[in-house]
């Protein structure tokens, strides 16, 4: 160890400066760290490829032995803080690398496989009539979107009401039981959603009803906590000075709401609904009960079946018929169609809090 | 324009918690009224419930009396927002709304209640005020540039044209000053000098020499001790605070001897 220090007296009273830190301190030689990350990678390698191990043993070797050379060499260099410093970084890295690796397979996946059906036809046509090759997914994009933008119309006002009423308004027993609520509803699954929209229906409708309005309230079921609840957190960072300063001014609490509270939190809000759009559009088992499927295209979303894209994709995986191949290809397809809207969401929310963030310039 | 408030007998609470005791004064028109005192003693209290901010803190209640010329602010009809109408306030921390631009923003008092005037007379009330905060000059060429990108002295006289353009009687100022460099400091100062010609004004400050400079009448707040209540110890003209208080505390505090 560099860094030898004798631990100085401690003064009881604290008035006299500890000292003896020497400033200087032992460093590991450059490029020392990501040396030993290539020499336990290629280690592993040679062990996959020639000795013929499993990938993930290979991997797991490489890694820990990355670890504990590296934490060794700088303890006796550089001194536990640095040692435990990148001892930390590396496992933080290697947890980060963990957690792409199912995000990078997925992608790969659904992208090489979904690139098949990639056609005119089809974005352009229904199922209707269609048993072997060919088809299309028109007929689920549109339901999808119909039955998605359902919801948000549904959540987004029940939602935003809400959050208000419990930041601006709550006080006490209500505002409480109405947050246990919301967390309860946070953990519903689905499909309990979904069967809760089904059941509401029949009692309007009578047995058997399938409808995408059903599907629209149960997805909305999902989305209202998660709109709530980023709604109340983006309220909730609103400065209280500015609720005075629009008070001081002699402007009532619900124009001060309306016109200063929620325009500074514009950005938040939107980002957090767009968020909940992507977390519902993907939605299966609830949209199998209330909106079922059907082939041919069905815009109307009080009037019978109306299919989807998660559904149809199920569909076409589970009961594939004669010309597998071809339903396989379908079902990846609106897959990755599907990912693709949702990563639109994505950057969409993104733009959404860059237009309404408040600029400072 | 320009008010006067009698307070009487006025106890604040916060819930249960009694914390400025017994407060009676006189603020007197066209003047300024400076209330200094150690950090606690309730000054801020005291000055918010005056245009009623105080009880948008939940449980926080007065009792007392708080009379503008004929009105009783804490009437039974009365309502608060009516009241800040006619009395307006400036923070210890600049708060420019950071949505609305440099124009939005001292337009805001109009325009978050809706009400319409024709563009030449909102240019002109928005001129007029910003001149009067002594901002204009700075300003003119970037009117619908976001407030919040001005400086902290720049940010802080735009709050006060803010105040000034919906026309107050009254100008309630919570230590404005205080998170200022000197040069800002003084330009607030001269400010108030100006303002006081047309509004009743009232500042808390922690800076003696500030309160000297620009008071007509000072008011010392000061805490019996740990836990107990503020209260307002005298309030006399300026000159006689700083020169000969009647009180002990007065002088132990204006002087540096105190605690």
């Amino acid at each position: 160890m560099s860094t030898s220090l004798t631990t100085p007296e401690r003064d009881p009273d604290l008035h006299t400066p500890l000292g003896g830190v020497s400033l200087t301190a032992g460093q590991l030689p450059r490029g020392a760290a990501p040396g030993t990350l290539v020499a336990a990678a290629v280690a592993g390698l040679l062990l996959w490829l020639l000795a013929g191990w499993a990938v993930v043993p290979c991997a797991l070797l490489a890694a820990a032995s990355y670890v504990v050379i590296v934490y060794t060499w700088s303890r006796a260099v550089e001194g536990p803080r640095k040692a435990t410093d990148r001892f930390v970084t590396a496992l933080v890295s290697g947890a980060f690398l963990l957690a792409l690796l199912p995000l990078v397979s997925v992608i790969v996946t659904v992208v090489s496989r979904g690139a098949a059906r990639f056609d005119a036809e089809f974005f352009t046509n229904s199922m209707l009539g269609v048993t072997g090759e060919g088809g299309g997914i028109y007929h689920a994009m549109m339901g999808t979107l119909i039955i998605t933008g359902l919801a948000t119309l549904i959540s987004v006002p029940i939602g935003m009401l809400t959050a208000i009423y419990l930041v601006e308004y709550g006080r006490g027993k209500l505002a409480k039981a109405i947050t246990f609520f919301v967390d309860v509803m946070t953990g519903i699954p689905s499909i309990v959603a979904g069967l809760f929209a089904y059941a509401l229906f029949v009692m309007m409708f009578g047995p058997g009803v399938r409808m995408g309005l059903a599907g629209a309230v149960a997805l909305s079921v999902l989305m209202i906590p998660t709109v709530v609840r980023s709604t109340e957190e983006m309220l909730k960072l609103v400065p209280n000075e500015l609720r005075e300063a629009s008070y001081a001014l002699a402007v009532p609490k619900w124009r001060t709401i309306l016109k200063v509270v929620l325009p500074t939190a514009l950005a938040g809000i939107a980002t957090g609904v767009t968020l909940a759009i992507a977390r519902v559009i993907g939605e299966t088992a609830p949209l199998l009960v209330t909106a079922g499927l059907t082939d041919g295209d069905n815009f109307d979303p009080t009037d019978g079946r109306m299919t989807t894209l998660s559904v149809f994709s199920y569909y076409e995986y589970q009961s594939p018929g004669l010309f597998a191949e071809a339903s396989f290809d379908r079902a990846w397809g609106a897959a990755l169609v599907l990912m693709i809207i949702v990563m639109l969401l994505n950057l969409v929310a993104r733009v959404i809090s860059k237009l309404f963030a408040p600029k400072t310039r | 324009m320009a008010k006067r408030i009698e307070v009487k007998d006025l106890d604040i609470y916060y819930d249960k918690f009694l914390a400025v005791q017994g407060v009676s004064m006189t603020i007197q028109p066209r003047s300024v009224t400076a209330l200094i005192g150690p950090s606690g003693c309730g000054k801020s209290t005291f000055l918010r419930t005056l245009n009623r901010m105080h009880e948008l803190v939940p449980n926080a209640r007065v009792e007392g009396s708080v009379v503008m010329d004929d009105d009783d602010l804490y009437g039974p009809n009365v309502d608060p927002v009516n009241v800040r109408r006619q009395i307006g306030m400036v923070f210890q921390r600049a708060n420019p709304f950071p949505t609305m631009s440099i124009y939005d923003n001292v337009a805001a008092g109009l325009k978050l209640n809706n009400k319409r005037l024709k563009k030449s007379d909102m240019d002109d009330l928005v001129e007029r005020s910003l001149k009067s905060a002594n901002l204009w000059e700075e300003v003119k060429d970037r009117l619908h540039k976001p407030g919040s990108g001005l400086s902290g002295g720049q940010q802080q006289r735009l709050c006060i044209a803010r105040a000034i353009a919906v026309q107050p009687e009254v100008l309630l100022m919570d230590e404005p000053c205080s998170a200022l460099d000197p040069i800002s400091t003084q330009a607030i100062e001269d400010l108030m000098l100006e303002l006081k010609a047309n509004y009743t004004i009232v500042i808390v400050t922690h800076n003696m020499q500030q309160a000297a400079r620009v008071s007509d009448t000072t008011g010392f707040f000061n805490l019996q001790g740990v836990g107990k209540p503020g209260e307002l110890v005298e309030i006399d003209e300026t000159t006689r605070i700083f020169s000969t208080p009647s009180q002990k505390a007065t002088e132990d505090y204006i002087s540096g001897r105190f605690g």
